[in-house]
């Protein structure tokens, strides 16, 4: 199977870095081993949030001075401060083209929620999402918080408690309705996406929308889970109308329903743009020759193999198995490319639960263009973006999807500079 | 990378983090309440089955068996084996004469085909279809697939001459729906292989694939004619440099797939060499091997609806990518999900509703598509979709066939 690009890793930074190819008219191949750290999404994208040392940050573009001094192996320092502005521009506009609109700049971060009900920095949100743009006060006085009764995925007190913090006076209620009863039969049935199901459906979303009506009082602003929105944008705007005031929606436990939206939107605008996306498959092996990745082959094609002028790898770290790490190593299981750790397994973590964890920030080791390094030596035509670098801690610094996204449209403006 | 095969245990249900993007992606659980969901049904319920087979829910007989669950598990946990497995080993109920009747697909072709314009005309009348439903809950409203005036088998046998009178020969494994009910699509593909230059030839046994066995709990005999077929394949391919094809993507993934993790049969020798004709042919044509011929003065607009056990096996691309290489064919991707009748699922009178739910969305894509034929590579999708759609459907290698210049 020929392809100019073959991009392993269907997630974030695969899709993105596979959309902006194509778009250039690049024939494209994504191959994903199942579905992506999306599905987990708190509607947010952070760039920047907080340095190494700790520090807050307000302006992620301002604080990258401060980064290359306490972080020198960080992507964003590789990428460079004017390519880091000039990429972090580009991706509202890339994601809204896909369908996923989305709010924020990377001067300012603004404020968002957790699913508990804290106020947390990040550089966009999904449009819809309640969202601060300061970052000691909300927006509103009053607010009217709304839950399906027995959905254990949105924990309503936490989220008063939090709102009641900055001097917001929220209602709670829970509402029931026919339409919703089917799902009660199975409590483990009780999620996000089959009450998105439900609510997919006009008569229900109508019947949501008289619920809200009668029941928000004097709020300013309607507070509902994100459970709206499974293939169809309209919704927040049709209940909007219905109930006269504001209705946002705050993050669930997952699966994200947003965010499982934004895998379906961003694949869907890949594939238009004539790309193939293969799921549920993995890449076992490739075979390398003069520091240049000849074919690649995986489970599922067996014998066919994939030949590309390049090849991204970006499948992510732990969790989707991009790093593996087992109790005396840790490897990057497709091309076996160089990996920074201590040795002794002792530095790998802190055993305080909350600290500050080594083995967040392990990662393939790269040129300074992302190349991948394998023994010591960079392979020509091999590109690394995404979760799966090392150099950052995406937990502390509260800069994973901004490393995902930028090193993404790193990697791909470079492959088309080449062409 | 390959959890698939390196997994610590047979069965790897502790490689589950709890994520629930497979209850996501469950095309039962967003059409019936009652089925637990696969993260339930598998992983979690296997810890529980382990401790005590009295966990073992009844429930778990909703499964369709699609195996989207794994093909979206970011942890590559083999979801859908562990529920198949699960409900082999701890299901109490006994299967019924009706689900006898719709799993030896072989048994009522072979006493069909003979008597087949009878058989199709007392199949269609409505005091049948009233018997089949009330005594033995197969649903009235589900059209049966035709019977076939005599079998595929008896048409290749009276041209076996002229096959082995090519050089280079695969060896067809026809399947039930092939041989009994739509002939035409072997001939077909024995049309598209002879233009390849292949000579077809038939397995000296075969058996059908099992695959509606076991979905209806008759391990032992599944069990019994998965080692025919695979005794049959083996001895097909000693020796020879051939291939064992088929035009049922269901058929071949029970073969290579399903074989070695439920009936315990192993195929390891041989996995690699049974494949999809579209797969051989994809290879042949972008390796420059082969060159068809293709008529030049019909147009065509076709929707490929990708089955669930061809997403599973990864290759509707070599299916599209066939269809795409033909001049004329206009191909339109459907979004690939779960057209519902899973097998013989769709034809019980309990399932018929769900069944048809879980297809809504894709009917309704098929019917704005504007195409003249869906195309796709299962036998039991294309039944579904004929009847629930005003589309005809066809399989890629009748549509090659088709397009083939004579």
């Amino acid at each position: 199977m020929k392809f100019d690009t073959l991009i392993i890793g269907g997630g974030l930074s695969g899709l993105v870095c596979g959309i902006r190819l194509a778009k250039q008219g690049q024939r494209c191949a994504i191959v994903s081993s199942g579905q992506s750290a999306l599905h987990f999404s708190s509607g947010s994208f952070d760039l920047l949030n907080a340095l190494p040392d700790g520090r807050v940050v307000e302006n992620p573009l301002e604080a990258w001075e401060e980064l290359a001094q306490q972080a020198p192996q960080h992507p964003y320092v590789k990428l460079g401060r004017a390519m880091m502005e000039e990429l972090a521009a580009e991706v509202p506009g890339l994601l809204g083209a896909a369908g996923v609109l989305v709010q924020g700049t990377a001067d300012k971060n603004h404020r968002r929620f957790t699913p508990l009900g804290e106020l947390k920095p990040t550089w966009l949100t999904l449009e819809g999402y309640a969202v601060s743009r300061e970052a000691d006060r909300l927006p509103w006085k009053k607010a009217a918080l709304f839950n399906i009764a027995g959905f254990l995925d949105f924990y309503t007190g936490f989220i008063v408690g939090g709102l009641e913090k900055w001097g917001v006076e929220c209602t709670t209620r829970l509402f029931n309705m026919g339409a919703l009863e089917h799902l009660r039969k199975n409590p483990s049935e009780m999620r996000s996406a089959n009450i998105a199901r439900v609510f997919a459906v006009q008569e229900n979303l109508e019947e949501l929308g008289r619920v809200l009506q009668r029941n928000a009082g004097d709020a300013e602003v309607i507070l509902l889970p994100a459970v709206l929105g499974l293939e169809r944008t309209h919704a927040l705007a049709y209940l909007r109308e219905v109930a006269g005031k504001e209705v946002l929606v705050l993050p669930t436990l997952p699966p994200s329903v947003p965010g499982l939206n934004a895998q379906l939107q961003l694949r869907k605008y890949f594939q238009e743009l004539g790309g193939t996306y293969m799921l549920g498959d993995s890449i076992l092996r490739a075979e390398i020759e003069d520091a240049r990745v000849m074919r690649v082959y995986s489970y599922n094609h067996g014998n066919i193999s994939f030949v590309a002028d390049h090849v991204i790898l970006a499948t992510g770290s732990y969790f989707s198995q991009g790093l593996v790490a087992t109790s005396d190593r840790i490897y990057e299981p497709v091309f076996g490319l160089d990996i920074d750790y201590p040795v002794d397994r002792e530095n790998w973590l802190d055993l305080r639960f909350f600290a500050r964890q080594a083995y967040q920030s392990f990662g393939v080791k790269t040129d300074e263009c992302f190349r991948g390094m394998k023994d010591g030596q960079p392979l020509s035509n091999l590109y690394v973006a995404g979760a799966v670098l090392g150099g950052f801690n995406a937990l502390k610094e509260g800069c994973g999807a901004g490393v995902s996204l930028l090193t993404a449209l790193d990697v791909a403006r470079q492959i088309i500079d080449k062409c | 990378m390959n959890l698939q095969e390196h997994n610590i245990s047979d069965n790897n249900f502790e490689q589950c983090i709890k994520c629930t993007v497979c209850t996501v992606y469950c095309p039962v659980s967003a059409a019936n309440a009652d089925f637990p969901g696969p993260k339930q049904s598998g992983p979690d319920g296997e810890r529980l089955r382990l401790k005590k087979p009295d966990f073992y829910d009844e429930a778990l007989k909703y499964c369709i068996n699609c195996k989207r669950c794994e093909v979206a598990c970011p942890s590559n946990v083999r979801i859908g084996d562990i529920i198949q497995a699960a409900r082999i080993k701890y299901s109490k109920k006994k299967p019924t004469v009706r689900d006898f009747m719709l799993a030896n697909t072989d048994l009522m072709g072979t006493l069909s085909t003979p008597f087949a314009p009878v058989v199709n005309f007392a199949l269609g009348l409505k005091p049948t279809k009233a018997v089949l439903d009330g005594v033995m809950k197969i649903d009235h409203r589900r059209m049966f697939p035709k019977y076939a005036f005599g079998t595929f088998e008896g048409w290749l046998k009276k041209q076996a001459q002229r096959q082995a009178s090519f050089d280079r020969q695969v060896a067809y494994f026809h399947g039930c729906y092939v041989n009994y009910n739509h002939p035409q699509l072997g001939k077909d593909f024995v049309k598209v292989m002879n233009a390849a230059g292949f000579g077809v030839q038939l397995l000296d046994r075969e058996k059908c694939c099992g695959v509606a066995l076991i979905s209806n709990g008759f391990i032992n005999q599944a069990r019994k004619q998965g080692q025919v077929n695979i005794e049959s394949i083996r001895k097909k391919l000693a020796d020879r440099d051939m291939t064992v094809l088929g035009t049922s993507s269901t058929c071949i993934f029970t073969l290579r797939d399903e074989y070695p993790h439920l009936l315990n049969i192993e195929n390891g020798d041989v996995r690699d060499r049974i494949e999809l004709a579209t797969r051989f042919l994809y290879r042949l044509l972008s390796d420059g091997k082969v060159n068809f011929r293709f008529r030049r003065d019909k147009k065509l607009k076709v929707a490929y609806h990708t089955p669930c056990h061809m997403e599973k096996l990864g290759w509707s691309y070599y299916s599209v990518e066939l269809l795409k290489m033909i001049p004329g064919v206009e191909v339109q991707m459907l979004d690939s999900q779960c057209c519902g009748i899973a097998g013989t699922y769709g034809f019980k009178k309990e399932n018929y509703e769900v069944s048809q739910r879980i297809g809504e969305g894709l009917f309704r894509q098929i019917e704005e598509s504007g195409a003249d034929y869906v195309v796709t590579d299962c036998e039991t999708c294309k039944w579904q979709i004929e009847m629930s759609t005003s589309r005809r459907c066809e399989h890629p290698i009748s549509i090659l066939a088709q397009m083939l210049e004579s």
